[in-house]
């Protein structure tokens, strides 16, 4: 049994047509299957709207899907009622994009790592104060600064804030969605290390949302690739960045800027009629699929 | 050869009330900044956010806005001292003789103008065409930069256009007047990966088809790689190392060049990354010596002192590090130059 199981999952958002006219339509999950094996980290990857980023949140059920299952440790979330998907959320967090709109600038940083315990009833308050402090440490960060407020913290410790947020219950399953994309280039590295000792310290599972392929490379067990609401390939990460199969992974491989100026070039362009878009997946090599 | 662009000691603070227990204050966003930029050349500018990267470009126009304003040095365009020019001689350099594209193309274009009529007023502004003819050119723009039937397109607006095809009309718009200097202002941040891939090429082809000299800025050192002949790295307000493309990712001569480049993702997956530590100073509050001394791990006795200047390193750079010091390095021997292998 997988930890996360997605079967099948569609979102349709309906848009407004106006005065005279129907709403029509849009799939942005439009029928995705994958798992996700406890310890590992599964890389979800994509453009602006290829539906990275509701898949994420379908999970969760921050969005309600449309149709398909979500199975988290066997048990349909799906059919959770409120108070139930209350309680499977201590186990499933998600760490946001941007540091400086997901911290609430009038709480200081103390309150917003206790939230989660105020709100699922944890511990007296002197446990609290512990636990808090104890997360700080965990995340890399000074208990002494407990006190301060966001907008007092860089924006690598306000993501470090974030995540001691997300590690309050502590959960098995964390979605990451862009985690570092919105940080400085010399941070980065820093909060990339950190996830990845939190990782090994706490026994996580990752779903990690991002655009930048170099680091999904370098941090994923395994790979989906999403184009236009589907999956279009999926695979090991190492074979998938090897011997890329789908036309659009190959585009996209090759337009990442390759820090090296003598790197030779080779622009491969998708033409986005050339793909089949009710192909389905087929197993190209173990583990390795693609929807040709 | 004289350069088209020659920056001297620029120096554009940002000036700070008093009130509150806080006396009046400049802050150097931008601080004795010289560099050159030769006739074809594309020179990557590359920085963190607050680097002051964005505000070099924005002084080479002069449109740095208060509490914003240039407090020293030259920008001499074709020998011309572009800071001592009165503001209507600097708007004929403005768009014409030098162009700027923005980082996002939806809010540098006005949403209630078609976009045609915006790359023809850049030509009418200028005087460079008639009405009538001002229609054709900014189809023939169009056409230049690849955008699929341009006839048709022109009367759309921009919001009728993906992200790409705005960031080709923002292209057309800086190409209008035939500028021989385009700063390019990260282009491509706010794109996809693969359209970022299109515009970096288009802005290749059409810097040889309008002999064109390129400012790129950028936080990407990939795109820099790719794009760039020469690259200048600007850190907290100061260019911390210039040199052609080839040395800085061989060869980088400074300890922040260095571990931007080991920071990077691309060794065995799974191993840690080579994190540069700590974060970037604040303007209000960079130590007395080196900007980055406090992050660097090769930091010794003088870089708490003074500022470092300019000293040359490896074949034709320069980097503003102690280490290069010809006299300390004699005094340093097991400095970062002399050992390779104590370049993190």
């Amino acid at each position: 049994m997988s930890l996360v199981d997605v079967s099948h999952l569609v979102k349709t958002f309906t848009r407004d047509g106006g005065m005279f006219r129907s709403g029509t339509r849009v799939a942005a999950v439009d029928d995705v299957t994958f798992a996700i094996e406890a310890g590992e980290t599964f890389g979800l990857v994509g453009e602006s709207g290829s539906g990275k980023t509701t898949t994420g949140r379908c999970i969760l059920r921050l969005i309600e899907p449309s149709s398909g299952d979500v199975r988290f440790r066997g048990e349909s979330v799906l059919a959770f009622s409120s108070r139930r998907m209350r309680e499977a959320r201590r186990d499933m967090q998600i760490v946001f994009q941007d540091p400086y709109s997901s911290l609430n600038p009038r709480m200081r940083a103390r309150q917003i790592v206790e939230e989660p315990l105020l709100i699922h009833k944890l511990g007296a308050r002197a446990a609290r104060r512990d636990r808090v402090a104890e997360l700080f440490r965990l995340v890399g960060l000074d208990p002494a600064h407990l006190d301060r407020y966001p907008h007092q913290f860089s924006g690598g410790q306000r993501q470090r804030i974030g995540l001691a947020r997300a590690l309050a219950l502590n959960p098995s399953f964390v979605i990451l969605d862009e985690p570092v994309s919105a940080l400085d280039v010399s941070v980065q590295a820093q909060v990339v290390n950190l996830l990845m000792d939190l990782q090994q310290q706490l026994s996580l599972t990752y779903l990690f949302i991002a655009h930048d392929l170099r680091l999904v490379q370098h941090i994923c067990n395994r790979v989906a690739v999403m184009y236009l609401g589907k999956i279009v390939e999926m695979g090991p990460t190492a074979a998938l960045f090897a011997s890329p199969q789908h036309a659009y992974t190959q585009a996209l491989l090759s337009a990442i800027p390759v820090p090296d100026p003598d790197a030779p070039r080779q622009r491969i362009v998708l033409d986005p009629a050339s793909v089949n878009r009710d192909a389905a997946l087929k197993e190209v090599a173990a583990g390795h699929w693609a929807a040709l | 050869m004289e350069p088209l662009l020659r920056i001297e000691r620029l120096t554009t603070v940002f000036d700070q009330a008093g009130g509150g227990g806080r006396t009046p204050s400049s802050l150097p966003a931008v601080d004795e900044v010289s560099f050159d930029i030769q006739a074809g050349e594309t020179l990557g500018l590359v920085g963190e956010s607050g680097s002051g990267k964005s505000v070099t470009a924005l002084s080479i126009l002069r449109l740095v806005q208060p509490p914003g304003r240039i407090a020293g040095g030259r920008i001499l365009f074709k020998g011309r001292d572009l800071i001592a020019l009165d503001e209507p001689a600097m708007r004929a350099v403005r768009g014409a003789e030098i162009s700027l594209i923005f980082q996002e193309p939806m809010t540098a274009l006005n949403p209630v103008f078609r976009v045609g009529d915006q790359v023809a007023e850049a030509l009418l502004v200028h005087g460079r065409a008639s009405r009538r003819e001002a229609r054709d050119k900014a189809i023939e723009l169009l056409a230049a930069v690849r955008i699929p039937d341009p006839a048709a397109r022109v009367k759309d607006y921009p919001h009728q256009l993906s992200g790409g095809m705005r960031q080709r009309v923002m292209i057309a718009i800086a190409l209008a007047c035939r500028p021989s200097l385009v700063i390019a202002d990260e282009p491509t941040t706010a794109l996809d990966v693969t359209i970022q891939a299109e515009i970096l090429d288009l802005l290749r082809e059409m810097k040889a088809a309008f002999h064109l000299s390129l400012l790129l800025i950028t936080h990407d050192l990939g795109v820099v790689a790719e794009t760039a002949d020469r690259v200048a790295v600007m850190y907290a307000g100061r260019i911390v190392e210039t040199g052609p493309v080839r040395e800085i990712f061989r060869q980088p001569a400074h300890p922040y060049t260095r571990g931007l480049l080991a920071s990077m993702p691309g060794g065995a997956p799974g191993q840690r990354l080579r994190a540069i530590e700590g974060s970037v100073p604040l303007l209000g509050a960079l130590p007395p010596g080196c900007a980055f001394g406090p992050r660097c791990p090769d930091r010794f006795e003088p870089c708490t002192t003074a500022p470092p200047p300019d000293y040359a390193a490896g074949l034709s750079q320069t980097a503003k590090c102690y280490l290069h010091d010809p006299q300390r390095a004699i005094r340093n021997p097991q400095s970062a130059i002399r050992n390779p292998d104590v370049a993190r």
